[in-house]
């Protein structure tokens, strides 16, 4: 960053004004930006990703609806009508690929949220307050990454069913939501809470080692002796300095939220039906690998695409924020 | 050095503890019993079951006499689901789960650290993405869709390689290969992150300056810094494969150790449950042990009772 | 650059040693006359006492022999087992049957078997500390309930002349175990108490709760019996009069509940094969369930195979029994089974070449395996019927029409043909065809009706129905399943269902409890005769579910308990079953079949409505001329 600063200053002219401002302006956040901008792959992969999005968010309400079955139409070819085509039960593949992206990428989204929001708090109070208070913290993230994940979610998925369906009855007749919404929310709700429940580990520890290290900053030290309380000088000074590596961490963690979803619908934990995710449409697939491969391979092309995108945007951000710091 | 160790194995312990602690409530938590069968049982044949497997004592009892039987006797109690011990049931799987998880990780080693390598020294060309892409094809893909793919078009094509089933050598192949391509992936970003970090420090600027051949300079300067973060990952990534390892033994046939996680809960069979988060975690503990000391020999700079260890 | 080399010829030589043309595992096994069988799953085990699954009974089918043995092609019909002749003492009242067995009938080892093996396994079955799952296939047998559920009450009173009342009147007492029970002692069951517990409890009475009617002094006298049996520390065994005996070593004599015409067909259930007393002993106790009896170094058994390897997890095989009494007919010298259970995985082994018959065939799969080996797809009825039940005891399905209405909305064809696509047939009622029962028709597709029905009972167009809940569980099928039915009653009904899909053991712990609006379930026969479909709809009955009962209905079920002629018999069950469908507490859905796929080299594989195939009768042959029967094209 020093060098950077330097040049900056000795090209633009050399008022004492002019260098702070050059210092300030040449943040971590403009060098991130400028490198990215070399990074052709990262750049591609994030229009990827926008328009995923734009398709699945916004394009979908204008297609057919993916839950019309048509038992006489199935495994249609490609026309005017059904643009990919139908599946088994006859129903639009392309809506249903694209409504399926909805599901996969918000709960890549949501639980990426949840995970990053408890981890960076936890890992933040852990590396700040240290000694005795971290040592235990940090015993309880060992535990819970020693339990094997899909077993949690097992037992969630059966624990909670039941809670999910009498809140999802008393939401609807409480607060007056629309039935099916409801039903779908608290239908996904196990899925979000067993991911935000494991996602947040890894980055709580990442954080804490940032904040580690941070601590012994003199930033840290210059705000504390200004009389900023410790909370204070945490939230304000601390953490956004760790943000690099958590955006990181972050945007790596969509997609793999998003293939968990995948994993889980294969063992049948997913979605309700007749809604789907992706994972349910590449499952459904694969069972017509020989026969229908399209069922397989369309909706494996964007789902496979989106995480190569995100996948690359991610180690694009990596790359600009993070070259140093290179955990995991 | 031993000190470490034993403070370690201690904290394990209780890890461990705590482990045993969550498994056994959420067990009893979960809706439905072991005995719950379509054709339904008299209410006395259930009692009988429940009193065989010791599940008509109170709480606490169950809870307290499942690990005095393991100091005690060694044993892990009986699997409701299979009608055996759960520890012959641990000890045959983990074999088969040792051998795949290791043929797993030695075709991610061998497909994500060279990966990872090209990439760092060709970084942001068309060599770096495009490795990078075949690494990243087992995050990218979901292991139920490679797996059938090389079954149709590897197996059924090859008459040498079964499409499922597991006795002979090659029969490893197919199942490590979709293992470990997901552990290929991660082992490709470390890598190239870490290399990313050595070569751009310093000394590799003088070696380069003094002549050294650049393929030199890689091999024998900056590789043994720039794996550090792989090795760290290993420890875990190895836990990770064997308990993971669900899909790929249901596709290929595959006597493991990863079905019976998901199976136990289905089944709502506790006693092999706990015996294979226990395991699991008992696992976990050792590799990551094992990979915080291989860390501490191979980098110098981390002296293992710092924090500074990722 | 050698080493380079070297890694190139390494590599080809692999590469070649994989393509090189070698046998498949079928045709090794067909030279070698081992039959390679997906069987799904592990087994459970191998004691016929403690399994209750069908792969388990396809090992243990091959290692041990009943009284009598299916016949290869031709259903209800027994074929000579253990016991040579057999036959009711009164045709006209057939409750008591005799067995005949053979002289030469041995164990593996060489013991002789007698009927004292099977008075054994009778016993044992019926053990309670065995807890078996099956025991209730034994019922038939006089007193063999009373013992099994340890009715120490009604075993210690029931001789008693002096009894003050009559035994129906106690029907509420906590005599058995009550989970829902007001008390521990009555979550135990007052017949499991023991002494120390009696004696506590005279101390104490609140401890047991009673209902009402049951006067103070007959509690008393419950309670003296009770205890007086209890400090005498005798087995229950010594106070019945157990209907089977043996009145010399090679006569077994069977004393029913009531005339059973169908006995012999029963007792092709797993749960009335003999086990090896003198083997089982020596490993513990009768009633003991963990003992080591049925590992491969120790079995013993008497059928056409003994068990030569069990390797979890990877195979079971089964070996010609030199000791087997009619091994002269044995067609084949072994079976290996498979336990595989990702049905695709199966089909593409065998489309590998690596079994000869799949347990199973994806529905996906069927037309592709049926294009491309068209003689190997076998699609043939089996004993069991798919259907919803209905909750009578929730709205709507309080209401008969609304019940009726569902079912005639729903287009069974189409389901079979578009979703399915098993070749099931469509259920006019709940008992399958087969043999001289004739099966109903009254259920079928009629939208309009339907709608009219609906329409009657108050709710024309589906208008103001309340929500219903469908059950099901969350295999692949269910949820295609669910989805078509809830596509058809949206199209001709106007009724939106929500699906409730749960993984299995929530699945049933939910439908038992009656938390459902319709749930998908099914029944399997477990031997031939309409009563294992009709039966378990009596008030009381553990597999009803529904919270449907007619007492008409019991009455017909129990004069057809009492008729002795076959044929007379079944007119009364079918009077039965038509009662029964007219007030539709279950929506029948289709007869089931079984796909799936068995190569030509097998030979003597004929339809079975139960599959219960005698692998005795199987032959395996190449056919060196077809090649266009080769799987491997």
């Amino acid at each position: 960053m020093n060098s950077n600063a330097q040049d900056t200053a000795s090209t633009e002219g050399q008022n004492d004004y002019s260098l702070l401002q050059a210092e300030r302006g040449s943040s971590l956040w403009r060098d991130a930006w400028l490198r990215m901008g070399k990074n052709k792959v990262a750049i591609v992969s994030l229009v990827v990703f926008i328009i995923t999005c734009l398709l699945c968010f916004g394009f979908a309400w204008f297609c057919k609806d993916p839950i019309q079955q048509n038992l006489t139409n199935k495994f249609a070819a490609p026309s005017g009508e059904h643009w990919l085509g139908t599946d088994a039960m006859g129903r639009d593949l392309f809506s249903r690929i694209l409504y399926g992206g909805q599901v996969s990428i918000l709960v890549g989204l949501v639980a990426t949220f949840v995970a990053v929001t408890i981890g960076v708090t936890y890992g933040a109070i852990s590396g700040f307050y240290g000694a005795r208070i971290d040592a235990i913290m940090m015993r309880i993230v060992d535990t819970l990454l020693s339990i094997p994940f899909l077993m949690v979610v097992i037992v969630l998925q059966a624990v909670l069913s039941e809670w999910s369906t009498t809140t999802s009855k008393w939401i609807v007749e409480n607060w007056g939501w629309n039935k099916e919404f409801t039903n779908r929310a608290t239908n996904v709700l196990p899925l979000f809470f067993a991911l935000g429940l494991f996602g947040w580990l890894t980055l709580a520890r990442i954080v804490r080692a940032q904040v580690l290290s941070l601590k012994e900053r003199e930033f840290v030290e210059a705000a504390t002796s200004l009389g900023l309380s410790k909370l204070r000088v945490l939230f304000r000074h601390i953490i956004p300095n760790t943000l690099g590596p958590t955006v990181v961490y972050a945007t790596l963690t969509v997609p793999g939220f998003i293939m968990y979803e995948a994993t889980l619908s294969y063992l049948g934990l997913g979605v309700e039906s007749p809604n789907s995710s992706w994972g349910i449409l590449i499952k459904e697939g694969a069972n017509y690998l020989e026969t229908n491969p399209q069922l397989l391979i369309l909706p494996g092309i964007l789902f496979s695409l989106t995480l190569f995108a995100l996948n690359f945007l991610g180690d694009g951000l990596r790359d600009a924020l993070d070259v140093r710091a290179s955990k995991d | 050095m031993l000190r470490f160790i034993a403070s370690r194995l201690l904290q394990g312990l209780f890890v461990l503890f705590a482990l045993y602690t969550i498994t056994f409530f959420l067990a009893k938590a979960m809706p439905g019993e072991p005995f719950t069968t379509e054709k339904n049982l008299s209410e006395e044949s259930k009692a009988y079951q429940r009193a065989l497997y010791g599940l008509d004592k109170p709480l606490l009892h169950q809870y307290l006499i499942y690990p005095k039987n393991i100091i005690t006797e060694g044993s892990l109690a009986v699997s409701t689901s299979k009608g055996r011990p759960v520890k012959d049931i641990i000890s045959q799987s983990f074999k088969v789960s040792v051998v795949l998880g290791l043929s797993a990780l030695g075709i991610a080693i061998c497909i994500g650290v060279p990966i990872g390598v090209i990439s760092a020294v060709r970084r942001n060309s068309w060599v770096d993405w495009g490795t990078m892409a075949v690494a990243m094809i087992g995050i990218c893909v979901p292991a139920f869709t490679i797996g059938p793919l090389l079954q149709i078009f590897i197996a059924a094509n090859l008459p040498g390689i079964k499409v499922a089933g597991w006795g002979n050598p090659q029969d490893i192949l197919l199942p490590a290969i979709t293992l470990g391509l997901s552990t290929a992936a991660y082992l490709a970003r470390l890598t190239r992150g870490g290399m990313l970090e050595v070569l751009s420090q310093d000394f590799i600027r003088t070696a380069h300056a003094k002549g050294i051949p650049a393929s030199k300079v890689i091999t024998r300067h900056a590789l043994r810094g720039g794996i550090l973060p792989s090795v760290a990952f290993i420890g875990p990534a190895f836990a990770a494969l064997i308990s993971g390892s669900f899909i790929v033994e249901t596709i290929f046939q595959v006597p493991g150790m990863g079905q019976h996680f998901v199976n136990a809960v289905i089944s709502r069979d506790e006693f092999l449950l706990l015996g294979v988060a226990l395991f699991f975690g008992f696992l976990i503990v050792i590799m990551n042990l094992a990979a915080d000391i291989l860390t501490g020999i191979l980098d110098p700079r981390v002296r293992i009772t710092g924090n500074s260890s990722k | 650059m050698r080493i380079t080399n070297i890694l190139c010829l390494l590599a080809a030589a692999l590469l070649t040693g994989a393509c090189k043309e070698g046998e498949t595992a079928v045709d090794r096994a067909t030279r070698e006359g081992i039959l390679i069988m997906g069987n799904t799953s592990e087994p459970k085990g191998l004691d016929p006492h403690i399994v209750s699954g069908v792969l388990e009974s396809n090992i243990i089918s091959a290692l041990f022999e009943g009284l009598v043995v299916a016949h290869p092609s031709k259903d209800g019909v027994a074929l000579p087992g253990m016991a040579e002749k057999w036959y009711p003492t009164d045709p006209q009242r057939p409750d008591e049957w005799v067995f005949e067995l053979r002289k030469d009938a041995t164990w593996s080892d060489g013991t002789p078997l007698t009927a004292e093996d099977f008075l054994f396994s009778f016993r044992r079955i019926l053990s309670p500390s065995l807890a078996s799952d099956y025991s209730f296939m034994l019922y038939y047998i006089r007193d063999a309930e009373p013992y099994h559920k340890s009715q120490r009450s009604f075993l210690t009173c029931r001789n008693d002349e002096s009894f003050p009342v009559k035994w129906e009147t106690l029907k509420k007492v906590d005599f058995g175990p009550n989970e829902k029970g007001e008390t521990d002692f009555n979550k135990k069951g007052l017949d499991h108490l023991n002494a120390e517990q009696i004696r506590e409890l005279e101390y104490d009475p609140s401890l047991f709760q009673w209902p009402e009617s049951v006067s103070q002094a007959v509690r008393q006298i419950l309670l003296e019996k009770n205890l007086e049996f209890a400090e005498s520390g005798k087995d229950l065994w010594e106070l019945i009069d157990f209907g089977a005996t043996a009145p010399d070593p090679h006569t077994l004599r069977v004393k029913l509940n009531s005339p059973i015409a169908f006995l012999p067909e029963i007792t092709k259930h797993y749960t009335w094969f003999p086990v090896p007393k003198h083997s089982i002993l020596e490993h513990g106790r009768i009633g003991d369930r963990f003992t080591e009896w049925t590992k491969p170094e120790n079995i013993v058994s008497n059928g056409a195979f003994i068990l030569t390897s069990w390797k979890f997890n990877d195979h079971i095989q089964v070996e010609r029994n030199p000791r087997y009494w009619d091994k002269e007919n044995v067609g084949i010298n072994g079976i290996r089974y498979l336990p595989i259970s990702n049905l695709y995985t199966e089909d593409r082994m065998y489309f590998d070449g690596q079994m000869h018959i799949t347990y199973t065939l994806a529905p996906e799969l069927i037309e592709y395996a049926r294009e491309r080996y068209p003689n190997q797809v076998r699609n043939e009825l089996y004993l069991g019927t798919y259907f919803i039940r209905t909750n009578v005891t929730r709205e709507p399905f309080t209401d008969p029409r609304v019940r009726m209405a569902f079912s005639k909305a729903i287009d069974q064809q189409s389901m079979i043909t578009n979703v399915l696509k098993g070749g099931q047939k469509p259920a006019g009622g709940l008992v399958p065809p087969f043999g001289d029962y004739r099966p109903a028709k009254t259920i079928g597709f009629d939208p309009e009706g339907a709608r009219q029905l609906l329409a009657e009972a108050g709710y024309p167009g589906g208008k103001g129905i309340p929500e219903i809940e469908f059950l099901t569980t969350d295999k692949e099928t269910s949820k295609a399943n669910a989805e078509a039915l809830q596509a058809m009653w949206k199209d001709n009904l106007g009724v939106s269902i929500r699906i409730r899909q749960m993984e299995w053991t929530s699945y049933i712990t939910t439908m038992f409890e009656k938390d459902y609006g319709l749930a998908a379930g099914g029944w399997i026969g477990d031997y031939m005769d309409p009563l294992t479909f009709l039966d378990m709809w009596m008030k009381d009955g553990g597999n009803n579910r529904t919270g449907w009962h007619n007492e008409e209905f019991e009455a017909l079920l129990k004069k057809a308990g009492n008729t002795g002629d076959p044929q007379a018999r079944y007119r009364v069950l079918e009077e039965a079953e038509a009662l029964f469908l007219s007030e539709t507490p279950i929506l029948p859905l289709y007869w089931y079949t079984r796909n799936y796929l068995i190569h030509p080299d097998v030979k003597g594989w004929d339809p079975l409505i139960l599959d219960n195939h005698p692998y005795k009768f199987l032959r395996l042959e190449r056919n060196p001329n077809l090649s266009e029967q080769n799987p491997n094209p």
